[in-house]
């Protein structure tokens, strides 16, 4: 037990939870801005395996991750608009619709796997910062420093991309007219619309920038993975979801559970390593992450109040 | 006469050629049982072989049919028969599994390959329905008495201990880490001979991580990092989602040893050897009962023996003869029972 409290495996265990967490972050940040504007998302998961194939397969033909990264932002766009429409302009039942997206997800994604690549084949994962292109010399003396360049700068850009969208999500929501009607039209669409607000445009827009971020989820997650196969999200989207709830559709709150839930699984996975964790308690470790979030969840629900319009369609009347 | 006697000496020749060329096919033959060593730069991919049987067959399993693991093993094998089946791949839920077999069996298929321990229970339930129809049912020791069930399973451990003595060659006493999935069917045997074959040849560390899951690639990417912290030199995983893993040994200059299909393609500078399974060895035999009209009844295993087993080495990897004729030897005791590995 003692070897896991040294300050090199603590660091690596910080780092492994960082890039564990990333991926969650992104897609809960993504569903807590739908979720605000009152539309509830169960496709996430879809749209991120959609997006995490586009990625793989842009960069197996073109090489590039800069392109894999655009290629799963604008799959995460087109099937926000797809979503929105269903949901927003055609007023479907927004769970029967998300999960509807899933599985198309989860069906064409594995399809088109089958048919463009065939057997698995590695890529080249994200580089870190320090061996990016042309920008990666100033950051190579930062990735050396003992213990700090790897806790800190040792990942690939997308990490810092997906920190970074934390406090810009806090200062959309809290302080742009934008994200001031998005929390409107979550609570009180119909005092939203009697304002002037458009309910219906705002929702949209919300949706949008929501399976964007769960596009730029999946394609990090394949691109950091550099790999795809069948179901390679394995659930994480429904974890995203939980984590909003989690998080108290508050941005920092969720990254703070994306990052107890990286945190837990990354410290068991050091544990069994070292055999600090029999391996007859395997699966009960392996639960330990999902049982500490639902344990949150029950915790807080009954203190946290999501918003009040959320999953219910807005009809002008 | 003379004609004669040098027409004899020639045709005695020629037997005694044809003889000593036939002994030493058969001694080549036994000296490299169990394992093949790939020649670099070639493509492995298998080869469809002539048509064994006219019945109608299908795959249902969990993974893609194209992991380079556990379903395309079976893939893989089927073709080397010359059969091209009816495939519903990536069941992992094992309700949707259920209705599949059943839908073949519906259908009229004659042999059903339900290519997944958690199927067991489904298969106890519609296998009686369909009295006409043969399920094969892996990875499994008992067809459950039901009378249309063959099962099968891999002695996994075999190959494993085989894997584990070379990597133990390869690190010279140093860690090894094993990135498992879940504690079952032939994953546990695998690592468990894996384990063995490893001590036996003095590492007294051999870390071994189950992440709980067959197909999550990210935490499988992620216990081999763990597995990197802790010093091993050589690391070994099985299940669909051992390919994150291989890509961390790739990445870190790590030998890797892979099990169920031929895992070069994942890194073919760090593959030293894959177990291999050859399912076509008693899947012949079972399509020859059922035509014969037995439709089950009978578990069948693949061995390092009856060549079900083959531990194929990479050749890019350029693993030392010495090793090499070492793990042979391994592979002999094991066949001749001196040696066997835990399951």
């Amino acid at each position: 037990m003692s070897e896991f409290f040294t300050l090199s495996v603590l660091i690596a265990t910080f780092a492994s939870a960082v890039r564990l967490a990333v991926p969650y972050l992104l897609a809960a940040l993504g569903e807590t801005i739908g979720q605000r504007s009152g539309v509830l998302n169960l496709g996430v998961d879809g749209v991120m395996l959609l997006s995490a194939f586009g990625a793989y397969y842009t960069v197996i033909e073109t090489g590039s991750h800069l392109l894999g990264v655009g290629v799963g932002l604008l799959i995460g766009l087109f099937m926000g608009v797809v979503y929105a429409v269903v949901t927003v302009h055609l007023h479907a039942k927004q769970g029967i619709s998300g999960i509807g997206i899933f599985l198309f997800g989860l069906g064409f994604s594995d399809l088109l796997s089958q048919e463009l690549v065939g057997a698995i084949q590695p890529i080249k994962k994200l580089p870190s910062l320090a061996k990016l292109p042309f920008v990666g010399g100033i950051f190579e003396p930062l990735e050396d420093i003992k213990y700090i360049g790897e806790l800190l700068f040792s990942h690939n850009l997308m990490t810092y991309v997906a920190f970074a969208l934390v406090p810009i999500v806090t200062w959309m929501m809290n302080r742009t007219t934008f994200g001031l009607n998005i929390k409107a039209v979550g609570e009180n669409p119909q005092a939203a619309d009697s304002l002037g607000v458009s309910v219906e445009r705002t929702r949209f827009f919300a949706i949008l920038i929501g399976n964007t971020l769960a596009g730029l989820a999946g394609a990090t997650l394949s691109l950091q993975l550099g790999v795809f196969q069948q179901n390679l999200t394995n659930g994480l989207g429904f974890i995203a979801v939980a984590l909003v709830y989690f998080g108290a559709w508050r941005a920092k709150w969720v990254m703070a559970g994306a990052m107890l839930y990286g945190l837990v699984t990354a410290t068991r996975l050091q544990w069994q390593a070292r055999d600090i964790i029999p391996n007859s308690a395997s699966d009960l470790a392996a639960m330990t992450p999902a049982l500490i979030t639902i344990l949150a969840l029950v915790l807080l629900a009954k203190r946290v109040r999501g918003p009040a319009a959320l999953t219910k369609p807005f009809t002008r009347h | 006469m003379k004609t004669n006697r040098s027409r004899r000496f020639l045709t005695l020749l020629t037997a005694l050629l044809a003889l000593s060329m036939f002994a030493a096919a058969c001694g080549g033959s036994e000296s490299a049982t169990g394992t093949a060593t790939s020649e670099c730069g070639t493509d492995n991919a298998v080869v469809k072989g002539d048509k064994v049987t006219d019945l109608s067959v299908a795959v249902v399993a969990p993974s893609d049919s194209q992991d380079l693991a556990f379903t395309q093993s079976m893939i893989d094998s089927l073709t080397r028969l010359g059969i091209e089946p009816q495939v519903t791949d990536g069941t992992f839920q094992v309700e949707v599994a259920a209705d599949a077999i059943r839908g073949y069996a519906e259908d009229g298929i004659n042999v059903i390959i339900v290519h997944g321990t958690q199927y067991g229970g489904s298969l106890a339930e519609i296998a009686p329905d369909f009295p006409e129809t043969s399920f094969i049912w892996g990875t499994a020791t008992s067809t459950q008495g039901i009378a249309n069930i063959f099962a099968y399973y891999p002695e996994a451990q075999q190959g494993g201990y085989v894997n584990g003595w070379i990597a133990s060659e390869l690190t010279g006493g140093g860690a090894i880490g094993v990135v498992g999935p879940v504690e079952a069917g032939d994953a546990v045997a695998y690592i468990n001979g894996f384990k063995a074959g490893a001590e036996a040849n003095g590492v007294s560390n051999v870390a071994v991580t189950y992440t709980g899951s067959f197909s999550d690639v990210a935490l499988a990417t992620e216990a081999a990092e763990a597995l990197v912290t802790v010093g091993v030199e050589a690391l070994t995983g099985t299940s669909q989602s051992a390919v994150g893993a291989v890509n961390v040994a790739d990445e870190n200059g790590i030998p890797w040893f892979g099990t169920q299909s031929n895992q070069e393609a994942w890194s073919t500078d760090q593959v030293v050897a894959s177990q291999v399974y050859h399912w076509e060895v008693i899947l012949d035999d079972m399509f020859e009962m059922i035509e014969e009209g037995t439709l089950g009844g009978e578990a069948m295993s693949l061995t390092l023996e009856n060549g079900g087993l083959l531990v194929e080495i990479n050749g890019c990897f350029n693993l030392d003869s010495d090793i090499e004729s070492g793990a042979q030897d391994i592979i002999k005791k094991i066949i001749a029972g001196d040696i066997n590995p835990p399951a």
